[in-house]
Order: structure tokens, then sequence, then C-alpha cells
């Protein structure tokens, strides 16, 4: 006691806000309530802005796009009871993408804990498989080292969600403050294979051998910082790069080895490759299903190697050959100095320049040349203007707008779940980190417009854009309101087809077009949009896109242009349940020449 | 199959919960779990017993590892680790069973031969505590059962097991000691081995 003694007196809603600013954080997304009013009395002492949510799911998904555009962890609060649950469907969305995030929700006194108190939840038991990890805290002395811990946790390893719960009483005791006596011990040992172990000469030994490699590049590039060692691994082999959903930026896609995205809606030549790959190399990935397709008939020649940080993620899914446990960047760093010289033909890029010359290096790159060929031809993006108004055009012109004004690299897009997520993952160009945020895992529909608000506050210098449909955004629509009472000038995109878009084309494609629930009435945005003060337009004409574009993203205040595209439009290529990661449905294409020739 | 972990968990309210709830999630069931103090202070000892495809144990040993309660978590097979349990039977015995007096004498006979313990002698019961593998356990309630006798009750820990040997992984070195230091090197085989128990337990097949 004597010890603490030196250490100033303060209450524990104090000693939450002074660890919250010695961790670095200056925003947090809330909603106040009864058993965390002491926590919201105390705020006003410290350096730290609060977002006021209009429903504390969008707490969770602007902590969530905080973290995701910044790399630093996103804070979100919300009350006991019905408050806390709120928060949960943004907690899952946030393990399922490994983001890392701490939510503090306030909890009843800790004398009536279990007792059916108002408003109070078992919230550690409710996220207890949807967490990292959480916490209650039910005294004040124990607050600085508990949250102190949750950002350890959320930070480490492969990140996630974390949760403290701190009931009220200890919120109001008094206790001792350190932030530095608070430490937390460090991590436990992770599991990290050392070079000397058979798995790296094994992996040196099949890379040498592959005559076919591709690279899986996933989301744990962007988390592990692990950009520059991919870019010299793949140039040193010409390996070409295929990405997940949320790999998408972590490889540049100018790079003439970028494929794009892999899976259910990629590209046929991405998915070719990797079913006709003789060396899969994931790289921070995990084969989600919706990237593998059928997984007894997924990559049936590829030995696999696997580098990740998550011990549990090998072998879940797909058989590897060899598994490199550990952060990426460092297994990289200690990987690329034993490939030794690079065994193919000089490459033909000129960094300089940016661009390609000649033919590519390798016969492996020349095949994945031509598949690509085939598939240009059938891209709606090469068609000439029929008069309707595609996605696929609204988010190619987005992405060409930012381009042409040299925005490229200050542009954040956040997209919604269904239809318009994978034509924006397809059309537009992402070549920054942290230049997407999406759902990946989880799917979550109403996720853009909060997540967007979250990006804007790190990076209130970008251009941030929601990209989101006409269902998903009316899930949590009331977050413009957010918007407009912070005065952030974010652009807002509805793709509206009149459908839940995906639904309609599973309908269509599985459900003999039996539109059970699909169509979906929607409020005249633009109206919806003036209602809360925001600027809009109505764009139905493909020549309108770019200037309404450019209107939007000069304006300086937020705007919401309402697009109003083709109704029962479909994604494709599209890889139906089932079946094999090669056997997709290509894009349909008026040519009945092509039809026969390429639908064998 | 059958796995067999012994996880290292800090002792704190909610950790089993955790553990539990990871099998839940998995779609994995749970034969045994067994908790108790372990040598290092502010850790439990879990032995968990579960039923899962061949596969999956590499997946459920790191899906273990991945819970922040966890300290350290080890798969043990049936060759490299000491498998045991304790069970009390409460049998129906004494002078009003139709075998009278007899009834008791047998009982003690039977348990003798599967070397378990009379703990408790009651006017109508007698209550047998024995310790070893969990065949040996279901052979004598099987005997009891059999040799006309009524099982009033059974209580069964569930398996605790414990590697031979000298036997430390990369995690429990860097952690040190039980008391903190790193007194690895105080530790000789000698020490550890022969297994005093090993006369009194039959290993298990």
């Amino acid at each position: 006691m004597a010890e603490q003694n030196q250490y100033p007196q303060l209450t524990g809603a104090e000693i939450l806000w002074a660890t919250l600013v010695g961790e670095g954080i200056t925003t947090v997304f809330g909603y106040p309530g009864g058993a965390i009013l002491p926590i919201y009395d105390a705020l006003r002492k410290f350096p730290i802005h609060h977002v006021l949510v209009r429903h504390e799911q969008g707490a969770s998904h602007m902590a969530d796009g905080y973290a995701r555009a910044s790399g630093q962890v996103g804070v979100c609060m919300a009350t006991s009871g019905p408050g806390a649950t709120n928060l949960v469907t943004g907690i899952a969305t946030a393990m399922l993408d490994s983001i890392p995030i701490v939510c503090i929700t306030g909890q009843v006194s800790s004398k009536v804990l279990g007792s059916d108190a108002f408003q109070e939840v078992d919230i550690t038991g409710i996220t207890l498989p949807i967490t990292k990890h959480n916490f209650l805290v039910t005294r004040a002395e124990d607050i600085a080292a508990t949250v102190r811990k949750a950002f350890q946790v959320a930070r480490s390893g492969r990140p996630g969600p974390v949760l403290v719960d701190i009931t009220k009483d200890a919120q109001q005791a008094m206790a001792a403050f350190s932030f530095e006596a608070a430490e937390p011990a460090p991590a436990r040992p992770h599991p990290m294979l050392k070079t000397e172990t058979n798995a790296f000469t094994d992996a040196i030994e099949l890379i040498r051998a592959a005559k076919r490699p591709v690279i899986l590049a996933g989301h744990g590039i962007v988390e592990s910082g692990a950009r520059e060692q991919v870019i010299a691994f793949a140039e040193k082999l010409q390996v070409p790069v295929a990405s997940t959903l949320l790999g998408l930026g972590a490889f540049p896609t100018y790079h003439p080895l970028s494929l794009g995205m892999m899976g259910m809606h990629g590209e046929s030549w991405v998915n070719e490759s990797i079913q006709q790959s003789d060396l899969l190399l994931a790289f921070g990935m995990r084969f989600d299903d919706r990237v593998t397709g059928n997984l007894a008939l997924y990559a049936p020649n590829a030995k696999k190697i696997h580098i990740d940080i998550d011990p549990s993620e090998v072998n879940k899914n797909v058989k590897v050959n060899v598994a490199l446990i550990g952060d990426l960047k460092k297994v990289l760093d200690a990987l690329l100095p034993m490939l030794g010289d690079s065994p193919v033909a000089e490459d033909t890029w000129d960094r300089a320049n940016e661009k390609s010359y000649g033919e590519p290096p390798t016969e492996w790159l020349r095949e994945i040349d031509a598949m690509k060929g085939t598939a240009s031809v059938r891209d709606i993006i090469n068609l000439p203007d029929n008069g309707h108004l595609y996605a696929a055009h609204v988010i190619n012109d987005i992405w060409r707008e930012a381009l042409d004004a040299g925005r490229l690299a200050q542009t954040v897009i956040v997209t919604d779940v269904g239809q318009h997520q994978m034509w924006e993952a397809q059309y537009y160009k992402h070549d920054a980190p942290r230049s997407l945020i999406t759902s990946g895992g989880l799917g979550t529909m109403g996720f853009a417009l909060p997540a967007a608000i979250g990006a804007k506050a790190a990076c209130p210098e970008k251009d941030v854009w929601v990209i989101a449909g006409d269902g998903g955004f009316q899930m949590t629509a009331s977050e413009l309101s957010t918007i407009v009472q912070e005065g952030y000038a974010i652009n807002i995109a509805v793709i509206n087809n009149g459908f839940l878009g995906m639904v309609r084309q599973w309908q269509e494609a599985f459900y003999d077009k039996n539109y059970s629930a699909s169509p979906i009435l929607s409020p005249d945005f633009v109206m919806l949009a003036a209602a809360h003060g925001i600027d809009g337009a109505t764009v139905s004409k493909r020549k309108d896109v770019t200037p309404t574009v450019t209107k939007a993203r000069t304006s300086g205040k937020a705007f919401l242009i309402n697009f109003q595209v083709e109704k029962e439009d479909g994604v494709y290529p599209m890889i139906a349940p089932g079946a094999a990661l090669h056997e997709m449905v290509r894009r349909p294409t008026k040519d009945p020449l092509l039809e026969t020739a390429e639908d064998e | 199959m059958l796995h067999t972990f012994v996880a290292l968990v800090s002792d704190k309210p909610g950790v089993l919960t955790r553990v539990a709830s990871l099998f839940r999630r998995l779609n994995i069931n749970i034969v045994s779990l067994t908790v108790g103090e372990s040598e290092r202070a502010d850790v439990s000892r879990m032995t968990i017993v579960c039923e899962a495809p061949e596969h999956a144990a590499h997946r459920i040993k790191a899906s273990l590892y991945k819970l922040e309660i966890t300290v350290n978590v080890d798969e043990v097979g049936r060759s490299e680790a000491v498998i045991r349990e304790l069970c009390l039977i409460k049998v129906e015995a004494g002078p009003s069973h139709p075998l009278g007096q007899n009834s008791r004498s047998q009982i003690f006979e039977l348990a003798n031969v599967f070397r378990a313990r009379v703990v408790d002698l009651a006017p109508e019961s007698i209550m047998l505590e024995m310790t070893g593998a969990a065949s040996k356990i279901e052979g004598l309630i099987q005997v009891i059962t059999e040799s006309g006798y009524n099982i009033l009750e059974v209580s069964r820990t569930g398996r605790m097991a414990m590697r031979r040997g000298q036997h430390t992984s990369r995690v429990m070195k860097a952690l040190g000691g039980p008391n903190g230091a790193n007194d690895d090197a105080k530790l000789t085989s000698a020490e550890i081995l022969p297994n005093e128990f090993d006369d009194v337990h039959e290993e298990e097949e």
C-alpha cells in the first residue's frame, strides 16, 4: 500500500480514460446509458473525442473501420444490457476478420451481479465465443491493468476484438493510478518456428521444384506489414499473386504479377491458375470456403506451403505439405535469403515507369496471360454502352475518377455485403493496403456506413467512399445523422437495384427464380439524405456517373449518390456451391461463337 | 478416436467455461474433464479427454493454446503417459442382503483382486475406492454387477494424465520452474524416475 500512495487517487472512470489516453487513443465511438454514466461523466477531463452513434452496432463497426483504416486499435463503448448486446454483431464482424478493437461496456454494480438487475446481461458470457478474450472488472484498482492487457491481447499475434465489462461501482470507486505500473506482463511465448527446423528446408525444396507456383495473398500481409517482403518474394521467383477479398491492396494491382481476386467471384484466369498450379504459397490467408470451392477438387496437383501466425489454421480446411508458423514478415525475412539466386529469367518489369515490356519471363506466366485474353472479351467494361447503367460501370468509374484526379492513394472504399461488394472487388483496382474496408468473414450487411465513419475518423485527410446496396444501406442508415453531427465529408454511393441482389441472384440460379422476399422497397435516398442535411443526386445514365462522382468528392461535405442500376444483373464469374474452383459460370456473352467456344 | 490433452490454465473464474465453450464451438464431445491445482501458483491443470477424428488433434491443441487463459497444452498418448482415474463405488451389502454376511466378504474379495480399497462400511452398503485405468474400473463394476450385487452409486473423476520421464515443452522452459526460477538444471532424471506407483498400477492396454 505504501508504494501505491505515491500515485494519484482517481475514480475508476477517470482511470479508464487515463489508460485509454496512455494507449494513444484519441477517438472513441459510443452511446451512454445508466451503467456507464460515471465513465461519460469523467469524459470531459480527457483529450479524447467521443463520437455519438445512433445504434451501438454502429459503434462496434466504427471501431472496426477505424482499426482497418489506421492499423491502430479501435475503441467503442456502450452501456449494460441492450447497449452491450447491440455491440455483438460488430464484435463478431471484427472477430471473423481478425480486427483489433477494444469494447468497453458498463455493467450493473458488483453487489447486484447475477440478480437480473435492470439492464443486466451477462455480456462476457454472450461474447465469449466472438471475442479473442474478454474481462469482467469489479474493482477500480483492476481497471488500468485490465484495459492495458486488453490492448495487448487485441494487438498481439493474430489480432481480434477484446471486451472489458466494468461494473458501475468499480467506475465510481477510488484507486491509485499509474499507467506505467499497470503494464501487462509480456504476451505469452508465441509459436514461431525456428529457421533450423526442417520446415524451412522442406519449403525451399518445394519452391525450387515448382514450375507453376501461385502466391495466395491474404489479410495477414496487411496485418503483418509484409508487403515489401511479398513483393520481393514474388519478383525474385516471378510468382503470380492471387488475392483473397481481404488481401486486395496487400499486393499492388498495378504490378504485372498481380492476378486479382480468387474465389467464388474471382476472375477465371485467377481460379484457373490456382487449379493448374503445382505449388500454392498461402501467405496470411485461411483457405475460407469462399476461396476454395469444393475442397476435394481444390488445386489437385499443387503442393501447399502455408505461412500463418495462427497454428490452428494449419490443415483446417486444406491439408498442406509445409506449415511455417509465425509472423509473416518475420518468416519471409528468414525465408528470402535462403532462396538463393533467382532461377528464372530476368523479369520485364520497368519499376520506374510501372510498366512491363515484352513477354512475361516464364512459360507459366505466358500461359496465364493467354487465359486473361479469353476473359476480357466477355467483360461488361469492354462492351459498348447500351443505354443501361450497370453497377460494374459505376464502380469502375469511381475508381477511374479517383485515379484521374490523382487521389487513388488517398481514397478508402468501404463496402457493404452483397453483389456490389463483389463488383467493387472486381472493378476497383486496389493498389494500397487498407484502401478497401469490407466485412469478409462474417459478411455483415449494414457494415459500410458505420465502418466508413470509423475510417474517416481515423483518416480525415482521405476521401472515404461508402459503397452499399439498397438493402444493406437501410440496415444502418440512421448513422447518416452521426455523419452530420460530426461534420464528416463522407461520400456515399448506393447501388440501387430494388432487390437484395445477391439473394436474388442465388434464387435465380438455384431456386427457379422464386424471388422470395428479395424485392425491396426503399425510400427516396436523396430525400432521406436531404432530411439529414446531406446533399445528394440520383444517377441512372453512364454519362452522368463521373461528373457526379467528381461533384461528390470535391464538395467538401457528405454527399449521397443514388445509382439506379440494372435490376436483374448478376455477379460473374461465379462458382456454384459444391463446384470446383475452375468449374465457374463465366460471364454471359451475346456472341454465340464465344458461347460455344468457351462454355464447353 | 479418443484424444487426451493436458492443459495448464490460469486459475480464474470462468476459465472452465472458456475451455468447455471451445469444444462446443468445434462440435466435439468431451468424454471427461478433470480440473485441479498444479505445481504452479495460480495455474490449474486440466486433463481433457475427447472423441474426435485423428486429424483433429492438432487443431484442438492449437485452438486450446489460442485461449488467452491457457499457459500450455500437451497432447499425451497412452504409451508415453500415465493415465489414471479415481472411482468411488457404493454397493448394497450387509446382513439384510440375500447373501447375508457373506455379501460383505465377497465384496471384500472382489475389491482385493482389483486392488480397490474399502473406504466406508455401513449396515446396508460398502463404499469402494479404486484408482486405475478406465478399463480396470469398468472391469470391477462389471464383476460386481455380474455377481448379483446392486450398485447404488458410482462417481468417477474422469481421466488424469501425466507424461512419463522428464518432459518440458518450449513454452514451459520459457516460463521457468514452478517457483519462478529456471531450475531445469536442478532436476535430474533420477529424481523423477522410477515411478513409485508402477507396481501398484497396471498399464492400460
